[in-house]
C-alpha cells in the first residue's frame, strides 16, 4: 500500500522509549498514562515504506532504528492569524504619547 | 553496547557518566556536609575575564549594543506620577549569532570540549541554548547532539520548541526529540554513554563563566552613556545562570551598587512534567516552573553542583504574567522598531512597572532580547493557547491565569510586578538542603557559612532558620 521511501532520503523515525508501565515514578498522573515517545531525523539506510521498522544515519553519524513515520518532514510551526488581542496595541500606544507630548 | 540500556541501569551510572562527560570531578569541591568551594569551581576553568572575550571574539559572541528605548521611557513617564519615570535600556542579545545570550553559554563549553578533545558536545535543552550550542560546535568542527522535550502526547508540538528543532537542525546538529516528562535525563544520558560526547550542561561552571562578559559589557556601556553605573539591572530569570553570571561581571566591572532583580513569568499552577499542561504554557522558559524550584534549590541538574545559584546574587524577585509580556513585546516592536522572542522580555515587562517607581536620572537595563521568528512569537504561543482552549483577553492583567486565560493589558499603566518574598524562599531553600543532609550527618560552620552565602545572608540568621525548621 505505502510506496517505499528511497534509501539515503532525509526521513524521521519514531519509538517508544518507555511504556506507559515503565515511567519514572515521580511524572505525574497524567504522564503516567502516556509512553514516553522519540522521533529523530536522519539519512535512511536502506529503503522502506512509511510505517515499517527502519534505519537512519543522523547528522552526527550514528545509526538508529525505529518506525519510519515521515519522508522528508516538514517544518510545520508558523505564526498563524495575527491575533486580534494585540492588533490595536501599537496605535494605542501611539495615542498615549501624542496626547502626553512629553519629551519622548 | 553490550551495558544495559534499560531506564533504572543507565540512571544508576548517572555519576560516572556525568563526570567522564563533563570532566569535572566535582567532589574534591566537597568542604562541607553541604558545602563546597563555589569560588573554587569557577575560578579552576582557567578562564578569566580576559581569556573569555577572546574565545567570543573568535565566534563573533558578546559586544551587542545597548539600546536606549527612549519611546517606552516616554511611555512609563506619561503613566508615571510626576517627577518619576526611569531611563530604560535594554542588552540586545539578539545580536549574537545564534540569537540569543545563550551564545555566551555555550562558547566556552564548546572551547573545552576542542581542546580537550571530545568528539563531539550534546545537551539536554529544549530553547535557545540548543541553537546556541549547535552553532558553536559547527564552527568548531564537533558534531553535536541536542535532546529537546518537543511535544505531547497528541504529538502538537510547542511552537518554539519547533522553531529550535529548525535551527538546531539548520547548523548541522541532531535533535532526538522527546514528548514530555523528566526521563528525559536517562536519553541524554544515554546519549552521552553511547557517544562520549562532552556534556554542554547549562550549568556547569564554563555555562557561567561565560555570561559574566555580558554583566560587564552592560556595566561598561551604561556608564558611557549615562556617566555612571546602572542603578537597576533586570534578568529574567529560569534557572539562574542568568542572575548568576551577569552579576558576578557586574561586581567584576566594579558595579558594586546595581541592583539585581529576577523577573519570571508567572506559570503558578501549571505542572512541568504534566502531558496535559506542556501546551498550555505560552512561554517556555524564564517562568516560574523553573524559576522557583532552581531557586530554593540549584543543585537539581544534569551535573552533581550546579554553578548558577541565583539567590546568591538576586536583591529582588518579581513575577510577571504571560499577557504582560506579550503586550511588552508588541510595545516594544511598534514604538522601538525591536523586534524580538517574547521569553526575553519578560525582564522588559517588569522594567516597565519599576521604572514608574524610580526618578527620571535612574538608569534600568533589561538585560537581554531574543530572536524571533516562526513559532517563536506572540502570534503562534496566542494561536496555540486558543487552540488548546484558553481564553485570550484584553483586560485586566491581574485576572490572568496560567492554563486558563491569557490577559492582555488594555493600557500600559495595568503592567505591574508581584514580589517573590525571598524571605520565604531562602526558607524553602534551607530546608531542600537541611533534607539532602544525610542521616545523622551535622552540619559544621564551615557548612553554616555556605548557607548563609548561598541566601546572601549570616550565619545567625541560618541558624535561627534551621533551629526553627527541626
Amino acid at each position: 500500500m505505502a510506496e517505499p521511501v528511497a534509501r539515503e532520503t532525509w526521513v524521521e523515525i519514531h519509538r517508544i522509549v518507555l511504556a506507559p508501565g515503565e515511567r519514572a515514578p515521580q511524572v505525574p498522573e497524567d504522564t503516567r498514562q502516556v509512553p514516553l515517545e522519540m522521533r529523530t531525523k536522519g539519512f535512511l539506510v536502506e529503503g522502506a515504506a512509511i510505517g515499517e521498522d527502519a534505519e537512519i544515519e543522523t547528522p552526527t553519524g550514528r545509526r538508529l532504528r525505529g518506525t519510519l513515520v515521515a519522508a522528508n518532514p516538514a517544518y510545520t510551526h508558523g505564526f498563524g492569524p495575527p491575533i486580534p488581542e494585540l492588533s490595536t496595541i501599537g496605535s494605542a500606544v501611539r495615542r498615549i504619547l501624542r496626547e502626553w507630548g512629553g519629551e519622548g | 553496547m553490550s551495558r544495559d540500556s534499560s531506564y533504572q541501569a543507565v540512571m544508576g551510572r548517572r555519576a560516572e557518566i556525568v563526570q567522564r562527560s563533563v570532566g569535572i570531578d566535582y567532589a574534591r569541591y566537597a568542604t562541607g556536609a553541604i558545602a563546597f568551594d563555589y569560588e573554587g569551581l569557577l575560578a579552576d576553568t582557567g578562564y578569566d575575564l580576559e581569556a573569555v572575550r577572546a574565545v567570543q571574539r573568535r565566534t563573533a559572541v558578546g559586544c551587542t549594543p545597548l539600546v536606549e528605548l527612549e519611546n517606552i521611557t516616554a511611555l512609563v513617564r506619561s503613566i508615571a506620577a510626576p517627577g518619576k519615570g526611569a531611563r530604560i535600556f535594554v542588552k540586545d542579545e539578539a545580536a549574537n549569532p545564534s540569537g540569543s545570550f545563550k551564545d555566551r553559554r555555550a562558547s566556552l563549553s564548546v572551547a573545552e570540549a576542542k581542546k580537550r578533545g571530545y568528539p563531539g558536545v550534546a545537551a539536554a535543552t529544549s530553547g535557545n541554548y540548543g541553537a546556541a550550542v549547535a552553532s558553536q560546535a559547527a564552527k568548531a568542527g564537533l558534531r553535536c547532539i541536542i535532546v529537546q522535550e518537543a511535544f505531547d502526547s497528541q504529538g502538537i508540538a510547542q511552537p518554539e520548541i519547533a522553531e529550535k528543532t529548525r535551527a538546531c537542525e539548520a547548523y548541522g546538529a541532531e535533535v532526538i526529540r522527546l514528548s514530555v516528562g523528566p526521563e528525559l535525563f536517562y536519553v541524554f544520558l544515554h546519549v552521552l554513554e553511547g557517544t562520549g560526547y562532552f556534556n554542554a550542561s547549562l550549568y556547569t561552571p564554563f555555562s557561567i563563566v561565560g555570561i559574566e562578559t555580558l554583566g560587564h559589557e552592560l556595566a561598561e556601556q551604561a556608564r558611557e552613556r549615562t556617566g555612571r553605573f546602572p542603578d537597576v539591572v533586570i534578568a529574567t530569570h529560569a534557572g539562574g545562570g542568568n542572575v548568576t553570571g551577569t552579576t558576578r561581571g557586574l561586581r567584576a566591572a566594579g558595579a558594586d551598587r546595581t541592583t539585581m532583580i529576577a523577573a519570571s513569568v508567572d506559570l503558578s499552577g501549571l505542572h512541568m512534567a504534566s502531558d496535559r499542561d506542556f501546551n498550555r504554557k505560552s512561554f517556555t522558559t524564564g517562568h516560574t516552573g523553573f524559576a522557583i524550584p532552581f531557586t530554593t534549590w540549584p543543585d537539581r541538574t544534569d551535573v552533581p553542583r550546579n554553578a548558577a545559584r541565583p539567590l546568591r546574587y538576586m536583591e529582588r524577585f518579581v513575577t510577571v504574567t504571560q499577557g504582560e509580556v506579550f503586550y511588552a513585546t508588541q510595545v516594544l516592536a511598534e514604538l522601538e522598531g525591536l523586534e524580538r522572542g517574547p521569553a526575553g522580555n519578560t525582564s522588559l515587562a517588569a522594567a516597565i512597572a519599576i521604572a514608574r517607581e524610580l526618578e527620571p536620572d535612574r538608569t534600568i537595563v533589561v538585560q537581554e532580547t531574543e530572536y524571533t521568528g516562526a513559532g517563536k512569537h506572540p502570534l503562534a504561543q496566542l494561536n496555540l493557547a486558543k487552540r488548546m482552549g484558553i481564553e485570550v483577553l484584553r483586560g485586566d492583567p491581574r485576572d490572568d491565569a496560567p492554563g486558563r486565560r491569557i490577559v492582555i493589558p488594555e493600557h500600559p499603566s495595568q503592567i505591574a510586578i508581584a514580589e517573590v518574598d525571598l524571605d520565604r524562599v531562602r526558607r524553602s531553600y534551607l530546608r531542600n538542603a537541611l533534607d539532602s543532609l544525610p542521616e545523622g550527618v551535622r552540619l559544621t560552620d564551615i557548612d553554616l557559612d555556605f548557607l548563609a552565602a548561598e541566601t546572601r545572608t549570616d550565619r545567625t540568621y541560618v541558624r535561627e532558620i534551621i533551629d526553627g525548621l527541626r
